[in-house]
């Protein structure tokens, strides 16, 4: 599983970040968290908000701080 | 009516808080609070508490209706309307798209990149952060329900002029380049279930009332102080209604500052209180929120720098000529 998180560098990305390798972790799934900051990239996907997380090439959340659990919900 | 009266008294403006406020400080502490120092607590206490609680349940609400409209979506819709009509659906949709200015450079680069004109992105810009629902209510909880709705026309107003007054400029050819360069996908976020959207309410919250508090305080020290420490000698004397320059001056000051709308109504309550004409205070809440330095900075990776000049001076005219009506006419509104 490829585990894209987009942001420009705010302070929500990096948060969102850390939420998503802390899921990862705690649900033990084989899978790389990557950070995108290039605007070009993040604007390839369609996404015009910031932080936004993308599972696999697809876009599963934009705009929003997701909690850890939330996350979860999202990988499973 | 008296329903409504009571409503508007206890809830929004929350005359039992004053009374409360009242009570704690004159009843139990003793401060006499028609003293320079009681009144000015009495102030700070009232505003900081009303403005948060109002805040925080105004934003809750204010997100859920937000919910629906994601930028992604506000784009397509934007895009089937050509010319003024264009430039008004901006600005409407603006005043309900949720929007933080870190996001500013991917939404004018989305808004471009699907075809939109320059003018109608700058008219959704301005109003985004000028009008939203919940300033509408604090304005009437502040002043008065004409005053909020007069704002929010000349702010939409101001919203389509400027952008239409930019796209008639043809200010495409001050884009960077590599702006259309991008390819975009077309994206639609699934449709929220309630409790995706309540869960994006209460976030919304959380994270502008942590933006904002320190704004709020800021502001509701400076109203206090304006409100009786400053001699009223002196903000007559700068900001007088009689003054032709109280607008320009109130404009100038507004600009380089950044604040939330939240932040700036309890100075323009306190300017309102000690005599200064509403236009003034109005051009200043417009001026601190339509034109902002760090959205300026951001906006400047995507745009020439003469393209951000001709906004602000567009910008900076709509809120002088707004002032000077507001304190031409303001006597109808209060």
């Amino acid at each position: 599983m490829t585990i894209k998180v987009l942001g420009t560098g705010c302070d929500k990305c990096k948060k969102l970040e850390k939420h998503t390798q802390q899921a990862v972790e705690e649900l033990g799934l084989e899978a790389t968290v990557e950070k995108v900051e290039d605007i070009g990239k993040i604007i390839g996907y369609g996404v015009m908000q910031t932080p936004a997380l993308v599972v696999d090439e697809k876009v599963r959340s934009t705009g929003k701080l997701l909690t850890v659990e939330e996350v979860k919900a999202i990988l499973l | 009516m008296f329903i409504f009266s009571f409503i508007n008294d206890q809830i929004l403006k929350m005359v039992w808080l004053s009374d409360l406020v009242t009570w704690l400080l004159g009843d139990l502490f003793k401060f006499n609070l028609d003293g320079k120092f009681g009144s000015s607590l009495h102030f700070f206490i009232y505003d900081t508490v009303k403005i948060m609680i109002l805040l925080a349940v105004l934003i809750y609400f204010v997100s859920y209706i937000q919910s629906y409209f994601p930028p992604e979506r506000t784009k397509k819709i934007i895009g089937r309307f050509n010319g003024i009509t264009a430039n008004l659906l901006g600005a409407l949709l603006g005043t309900v798209t949720p929007f933080c200015s870190c996001s500013s450079i991917p939404l004018f680069i989305g808004f471009t990149n699907a075809g939109l004109p320059v003018g109608v992105t700058f008219s959704f810009l301005v109003s985004s952060p000028l009008v939203d629902l919940a300033s509408v209510l604090l304005l009437a909880s502040i002043f008065n329900w004409r005053i909020a709705i007069a704002y929010v026309l000349f702010g939409i107003l101001l919203a389509v002029v400027s952008g239409t007054l930019l796209s008639y400029l043809k200010v495409e050819r001050y884009v960077a380049p590599y702006v259309y360069g991008l390819g975009s996908a077309d994206f639609e976020p699934d449709a929220m279930t309630r409790k995706e959207r309540h869960s994006f309410a209460i976030g919304q919250v959380k994270e502008i009332v942590n933006k904002v508090w320190l704004y709020i305080l800021i502001g509701v020290s400076i109203g206090a102080l304006i409100h009786n420490v400053i001699p009223e000698s002196v903000i007559t004397a700068l900001l007088g209604q009689d003054k032709w320059y109280s607008v320009p001056l109130a404009t100038l000051v507004g600009i380089p500052m950044y604040a939330d709308i939240f932040g700036t109504l309890p100075i323009a309550e306190a300017l309102v209180s000690r005599g200064i004409g509403i236009g003034t205070a109005l051009a200043f809440m417009m001026a601190v929120t339509a034109l902002s330095l760090p959205s300026m900075i951001l906006l400047k990776k995507v745009v020439q720098t003469r393209l951000l000049l001709i906004f602000v001076a567009i910008v900076s005219i709509g809120i002088l000529t707004i002032g000077f009506i507001f304190n031409a006419f303001g006597y109808l509104l209060i």
